[in-house]
């Protein structure tokens, strides 16, 4: 009798709850277009915001609601943002492509340490402990923070410690922007191939004590580049990417190698008259 | 005998330096005098490259509520104003002064300051422009703590003379050596917080200081030197109100709102000692000690004084010495450059060799729960360690990890050797980082 009565209790109650629910569903049901989920399904699921949505499902609205385009997802193959721009019948639309630079070439074969930094291997844990240990203020700790907040694996640390982006991997999310405790990364278009690799802010030779890539603010570059493509700010070159900037000639005298011609096949190039690092070890700490 | 719960029993090492007489040190050629040394906005310049200072003089005034002023430590010329290391390892903008060889070095203004008549706002403003902050190590601007906010009422003044971190003994030599400042500090701050009793809270490895105060207290103040039971991290100001008073500070709440106010004992003697003789915040006690240095002293270092030259007449550092630390072991900063200077919040120089600087292997945690039974802020440092590790700022805030006051004790007493403080330095700063954003965008 006992288990008869909780059963009907119980299946009552289920019974009531269940209308409720049926209710609710047929009352309160939102109208969505079932586009954004076949266009969601066709995005790559990073969510990486690279896009400048908060994640794939607000992007593939906006894409149906004719907000953006689909040429604005970089993780896509081409195919994908073709096959989207079908389905919904729009231009793919082209964006330019966008990758993460590094403003920094002090590498441990190059960049000398003052003090050996021992402690919880992250460049923002390092970065906390009186900056770091590396002579240059400005630049990278080595550790490769970078490397592990990039989710698509663009980001590799060569073996001197410094961070090498892959252009063609990289999606522009952003993520190793915020990783870099010393801000030495940037977004840029990929066509931006003339290209400072310092943030040193000092003027002079001194700094080539501690680094020998660093900028020394001599101004060769701002002088030899064509009309005022270059100009020096706060003891550095800064290229106005809004005029023509596709020439080499800037790289040719600088004496460090801090103004480079970032190739697409062949990689860095460095200037003519720019001191060649052989040093293939680590450069030993500076006693001060 | 008196303490707070949980915490941690480190070996204290004070015996290098305990019974060292405070001894002062000979200026120096060149003096760097960086204009922020304090938490809250760097201070304003007043001088420029050229000008002759003279001891004691303000270079740097106050550029707002939560700043202070900055003054000539030496007679002399004001060689530079450039960027120069600063011992947190930044960049900060700072006034290089080169000492006049032939100037006596006499304080140029010296005279006893009429403070009974002044009101508590004027000798808040005093305080301000004395340049004065916390000498434990924060370097948090003593007269932000002075002001109390409206509605609230500071009825007990604690002095805190607890230091306890290992090694460092600048305050307990300053308790013995100047304890006539240190009451006539605390007679200024009655006056300026109204409070009812003052309390002095001393560890117990610290006897001498206890029996010299508790017999020099002026028979017509109302207040008493507290022993304390020898643990860490007493000295951090919410601990010390717990182990004198019984009073908890809840999260995210200031002691002014258990009706109290903590200050340094070595702050305290500054201040007093302004008023006695009119002398800003130009000099302090620093313990140079540690295994890795020739002579361990307490000198009394005009602030702005680099660490090379301190080292130097301390007798050099050992061959084997590996680590130089401002500060002391559980807390202190790791220093890069030799040439930075010795700040107003610099309250020990720490030379560790080869023995102690030790590198373990972390391990994965055992849940063994001896960091949450250390934690004096009842964290859950085992959880947040494990939230950090992924990266999981967001949720650490879920655990409170802004009420850690990076004491180290989870680090010490963890047997898997974790970086627990370190990964919580990290996480805080981040988060600061994007809270500071976040006000900025809204």
């Amino acid at each position: 009798m006992l288990i008869l009565t909780s059963l009907a209790a119980l299946g009552g109650l289920t019974l009531i709850l269940a209308a409720m629910l049926i209710l609710a569903n047929k009352k309160l049901h939102v109208e969505e277009d079932p586009r954004i989920d076949i266009v969601e399904d066709m995005l790559p699921h990073a969510n990486c915001g690279a896009c400048g949505f908060p994640g794939c499902r607000p992007f593939a609205e906006a894409l149906v609601s004719g907000n953006a385009l689909p040429g604005k997802c970089t993780v896509s193959s081409e195919d994908g943002r073709v096959q989207i721009a079908q389905f919904l019948g729009v231009d793919v639309g082209a964006e330019e492509k966008i990758v993460a630079r590094l403003a920094c070439a002090g590498g441990t074969n190059v960049a000398r340490n003052r003090a050996r930094y021992q402690g919880l291997q992250t460049c923002q844990a390092a970065s906390l402990v009186s900056g770091g240990g590396k002579g240059c203020f400005w630049g990278c700790l080595g550790l490769g923070d970078c490397e592990v907040s990039c989710d698509f694996d663009a980001i590799t640390m060569n073996p001197f410690s410094l961070p090498v982006v892959n252009e063609d991997k990289c999606t522009a999310c952003g993520d190793c922007v915020e990783a870099c405790p010393k801000d030495l990364f940037s977004l840029q278009a990929a066509s931006h191939r003339l290209w400072v690799a310092c943030k040193n802010l000092d003027a002079g030779d001194e700094i080539l004590e501690e680094c020998q890539v660093a900028c020394t603010a001599c101004a060769r570059c701002a002088m030899d580049a064509p009309g005022n493509l270059i100009t020096m700010k706060n003891n550095l070159p800064v290229v106005d990417y809004s005029q023509n900037h596709a020439t080499q000639v800037p790289i040719q005298r600088c004496p460090t190698g801090a103004i480079v011609w970032i190739d697409e096949k062949k990689g860095v190039i460095k200037g003519e008259q720019s001191k060649k690092i052989i040093r293939k070890g680590e450069r030993p700490i500076a006693s001060s | 005998m008196k303490t707070f719960r949980h915490g941690i029993h480190p070996g204290d090492y004070k015996d290098l330096t305990r019974h060292i007489a405070i001894e002062r040190m000979p200026f120096t050629d060149e003096l760097v005098i960086p204009l922020s040394q304090h938490l809250g906005a760097p201070s304003r310049l007043l001088v420029k490259e050229g000008d002759k200072v003279y001891r004691g003089q303000i270079i740097g005034e106050p550029a707002g509520f939560v700043s202070i002023g900055q003054h000539a430590p030496v007679t002399g010329t004001v060689k530079a104003i450039e960027m120069r290391h600063h011992p947190s390892g930044k960049l900060v903008e700072s006034v290089i002064i080169s000492r006049d060889p032939y100037s006596p070095q006499t304080f140029y203004n010296e005279h006893a300051m009429e403070w009974e008549s002044l009101t508590p706002g004027e000798l808040i403003s005093l305080i301000q422009h004395g340049g004065f902050v916390g000498l434990g190590g924060a370097a948090f601007p003593t007269h932000v703590k002075l002001s109390v906010p409206e509605g609230k009422k500071a009825k007990f003044l604690i002095i805190n003379g607890v230091e306890c971190e290992p090694y460092l003994t600048s305050d307990h030599r300053v308790m013995l050596e100047q304890f006539d400042d240190v009451f006539y500090g605390i007679r200024i701050l009655e006056k300026v917080l109204g409070c009812e009793r003052f309390y002095i809270g001393i560890e117990n490895n610290k006897d001498d200081a206890i029996a010299l105060l508790n017999k020099r207290i002026p028979a017509d103040m109302n207040g008493e030197v507290v022993a304390l039971q020898t643990k860490y991290p007493q000295g951090a100001e919410k601990m010390l109100i717990e182990a004198v008073l019984k009073r908890e500070v809840p999260s995210g709440k200031l002691p002014i709102d258990v009706e109290v106010v903590v200050q340094n004992v070595g702050t305290i003697a500054g201040i007093g000692m302004m008023f006695r003789f009119g002398q800003p915040l130009i000099e302090r006690v620093v313990t140079i000690t540690g295994p890795g240095i020739e002579k361990p002293s307490n000198l009394l270092i005009p602030i702005g004084t680099k660490l090379a030259d301190v080292l130097d007449y301390c007798g050099g550092l050992k061959e084997n010495t590996r680590q130089v630390l401002f500060g002391g072991p559980m807390m202190g900063a790791p220093q890069v450059y030799m040439d930075v200077p010795i700040m107003k919040g610099t309250s020990g120089i720490l030379c560790l060799t080869d023995e102690e600087v030790t590198i373990r292997e972390e391990y994965p945690c055992i849940r063994c729960l001896r960091c949450v039974d250390a934690c004096p802020v009842y964290l859950n440092p085992s959880r947040l360690g494990a939230l950090a590790k992924t990266r999981d700022y967001e949720g650490m805030l879920g655990y409170h990890v802004m009420d850690c006051v990076e004491c180290g004790s989870c680090s010490y007493v963890c047997p898997s050797n974790i970086p627990l403080v370190q990964r919580f330095r990290v996480a805080k700063a981040l988060l600061r980082e994007k809270q500071a954003k976040q006000r900025k965008a809204s």
